[in-house]
């Protein structure tokens, strides 16, 4: 047992880092998610780890990064789908829902893969008629179309795929949730380092400084969690994957919000703007909260694990 | 990154399961909450038969009668002896997860010698004589004074929250040798035999009722210089070498018997709002153990268990906290009887998030050290 992170491991989550250092700054990611974009992504190698022979645990260290980024983008669906459909892939699970759909990235999309629980259909982006954009989607960064009728598609998998798909992309969305849970706690500390009222810096109050401890310890916490459900779908005998996939889901999902809506707290009235960027990771978590599982969805499937009266 | 426990890690495994199976079954029956005679006889009891079979100690060096085990076979063992509901620390605690470590990091070799096989046997029993009626959080205002007399310091204070002090052979105390110096420079550690005269011990009644804390006046004590660990007026320091452990690996046992308790709850709770939110608890137990894990392969790499085991207090006892408050409504009015396990484990960790530094004091360490925040500056009036 070693559960530190690999000098591989290591090296591609600095790898990535760079990456997203260089190539997608907050102001390239404010202007959305583009073909470029996209491009971009696919030849660092992003979408094709799986076939690349790279683990879950390998795919959670390059999506926490992408989280801190913010990145905009299907990410999630491309990763998924890489070896099943070509050119850009967006998702949309169906399964307890009903019309409109809110279909993301419409727009961008070749294909959009329909889950329900009996499988995967995949959807010419075409062939979508009658799509009406939100006017002001919650996350700017991530455009919503409603729809009212999808096509039928082709069936591009069967509920094995789903439940696969469930597992393998709740962690890897929980992996960029703690990126965000995590950036938001970087950026709280350095503001309440330097903003300063009273004659002190507003970071040297413990009741602000109290608010950052905890943003740290959620997203410490949320972290182990997400690596330890990505190393159990890893190698499947050293726990329980139901158990650690939503309970990873579940911590980063809660620690994305919850450091967003903190992050926005110490931030203060600059918080609230539009120009600051706290705003763009808290509405992304709430984003990703409706994919893949809610908080709320997957503390009932932990409590589904533990035994029954 | 990988959880897979080593071969060797599983053949531990399978030797401590064989031995609990067959050791269990001997034990007697567990004394009552307050039979505090019978609790020291029965842990101790515990923690010879852990010695006999070489499993006490685990992480101590085989030269003080330690194991010597890898940080992932005491994981194994929290696992197991947890799994096999066998009894927990008990009245061993501050000898093997507090004094005795500090002792082994910081004393010397006659004092090692001296004080650390008997704690490994069960033979000696110790208490924590650090904190004060004017010295919680800020420990380092602590008053009780220690003036040299020849060959021994003549000791005069009070002590409070000094944990199994009406049972201990030994304690563990922190006084101050150097009025003068500023208030962390003039701190000395000090092992007290308890039967010392001039000692009086009170117990406390806490919210429990009885509890394994009490008071220690200590009136003209006198204690051998020898018995001071490490350089007089260094005490400080070494507190903080006592608190890294009991922060850092005091909790692993408490924590792992939390998921345990989840399990139990489990069973208890139909209310579907109840398992929600004890689905939710379970998992941030799980996750406090995962980074538990973090911690023990980050010191088995360079030594030190490095930002994790900071926040693993902090987030276990608030997680611990949660289960608690569940646990008590899931009972509904069968919780009206203290005794019930789950209402006594209720009230026990109301005290996780004060004891051992408060979440405050966590809270203030974390943003310190870790996040670099500057410390809260006194106000001016202006």
């Amino acid at each position: 047992m070693d559960f530190e992170l690999s000098d591989d491991q290591v090296a591609l989550r600095d790898g990535i880092r760079s990456l997203c250092e260089g190539r997608f700054p907050i102001k390239r990611v404010r202007e959305g998610f583009d073909r470029a974009v996209h491009a971009e992504l696919a030849d660092a190698g992003v979408f094709s780890l799986r076939s690349d022979g790279f683990g879950v645990a390998d795919a959670a260290v390059v999506f926490e990064e992408l989280g801190r980024a913010v990145v905009p983008g299907p990410l999630v669906w491309l990763y998924l789908a890489h070896d099943r459909v070509d050119g850009i892939a967006g998702g949309l699970e169906v399964a307890g829902r009903k019309p409109p759909w809110m279909v993301e990235h419409l727009d961008v999309l070749d294909t959009l893969l329909v889950v329900d629980e009996s499988g995967v259909r995949a959807v010419a982006a075409g062939t979508v008629a009658g799509a009406v954009p939100v006017a002001r989607p919650l996350d700017p960064l991530t455009p919503v179309h409603r729809v009212e009728q999808l096509p039928k598609g082709e069936e591009l998998g069967d509920c094995e795929l789903v439940a696969q798909w469930r597992r393998e992309g709740a962690v890897v969305t929980a992996a960029f949730l703690v990126g965000v849970a995590q950036a938001c706690t970087d950026r709280s500390v350095a503001y309440a380092k330097e903003r300063r009222q009273f004659d002190r810096p507003v970071g040297s109050f413990q009741a602000v400084k109290h608010i950052l401890a905890d943003m740290r310890v959620r997203a410490e916490v949320a972290r182990a969690s997400v690596h330890a459900a990505a190393c159990t779908l890893d190698d499947p005998d050293v726990g329980d994957v139901a158990r650690a996939v939503a309970g990873a889901k579940m911590l980063a999902g809660e620690a994305a919000i919850t450091n967003g809506k903190a992050a926005t707290q110490v931030h203060g009235g600059m918080g609230f703007t539009w120009e600051v960027d706290v705003h763009l990771y808290l509405k992304r978590a709430w984003v990703l909260d409706t994919v893949l599982g809610s908080v709320d969805d997957h503390a009932d499937a932990v409590a589904a694990t533990l035994p029954s009266p | 990154m990988d959880l897979r426990y080593s071969e060797s890690d599983e053949a531990f495994r399978a030797g401590l399961r064989t031995w609990l199976e067959r050791t269990l079954p001997e034990l007697p029956p567990r004394p009552g909450w307050s039979d505090w005679g019978g609790r020291r006889r029965y842990d101790t009891d515990w923690q010879r038969r852990l010695f006999d079979a070489g499993y006490a100690g685990l992480s101590w060096p085989k030269e003080y009668g330690g194991r010597d085990a890898s940080p992932s076979e005491q994981l194994v063992f929290l696992e197991e002896t947890t799994r096999a509901r066998a009894p927990y620390v008990g009245v061993n605690f501050v000898g093997s997860l507090h004094a005795g470590p500090t002792i082994m990091t910081e004393g010397s070799d006659e004092q090692k010698a001296r004080y650390l096989p008997p704690v490994l046997r069960g033979d000696e029993v110790w208490c924590q004589g650090f904190s004060e009626p004017g010295a919680g959080s800020d420990l380092a205002a602590l008053r009780t004074s220690a003036v040299r007399d020849g060959d021994h310091y003549v000791v005069n204070g009070q002590k409070i929250w000094c944990s199994f002090a009406h049972i201990a052979d030994y304690g563990e105390l922190l006084v101050r040798t150097d009025p003068d110096a500023p208030k962390h420079r003039g701190i000395s550690w000090l092992i007290l035999p308890m039967d010392t005269p001039g000692i009086d011990v009170r117990p406390i009644d806490t919210v429990i009722g009885s509890s394994e804390f009490c008071e220690v006046f200590l009136d003209d004590v006198r204690v051998p210089v020898a018995n001071r660990v490490g350089a007089e007026n260094d005490g400080w320091r070494i507190t903080q070498v006592t608190f890294a452990f009991e922060r850092g690996t005091a909790f692993v046992s408490e924590l792992v018997e939390a998921r345990r308790m989840a399990e139990d709850l489990a069973v208890l709770a139909r209310d579907p709002a109840h398992r929600h939110e004890l689905g939710h608890v379970a998992a941030e137990l799980d996750a406090v153990w995962a980074l538990t894990k973090r911690n023990v392969s980050r010191a088995a790499r360079d030594g030190s268990p490095g930002d994790g085991a900071l926040m693993v207090k902090l987030a276990y006892s608030e997680s611990r906290q949660k289960l608690g408050d569940l646990s008590v409504r899931v009972l509904d009015r069968s919780a009206l009887d203290i005794d019930n396990e789950f209402v006594v484990e209720r009230l026990r960790t109301l005290a996780l998030t004060i004891a051992a530094g408060t979440s405050q004091i966590q809270r203030n360490i974390i943003s310190e050290r870790l996040l670099g925040l500057p410390r809260e500056q006194p106000w001016t009036s202006n």
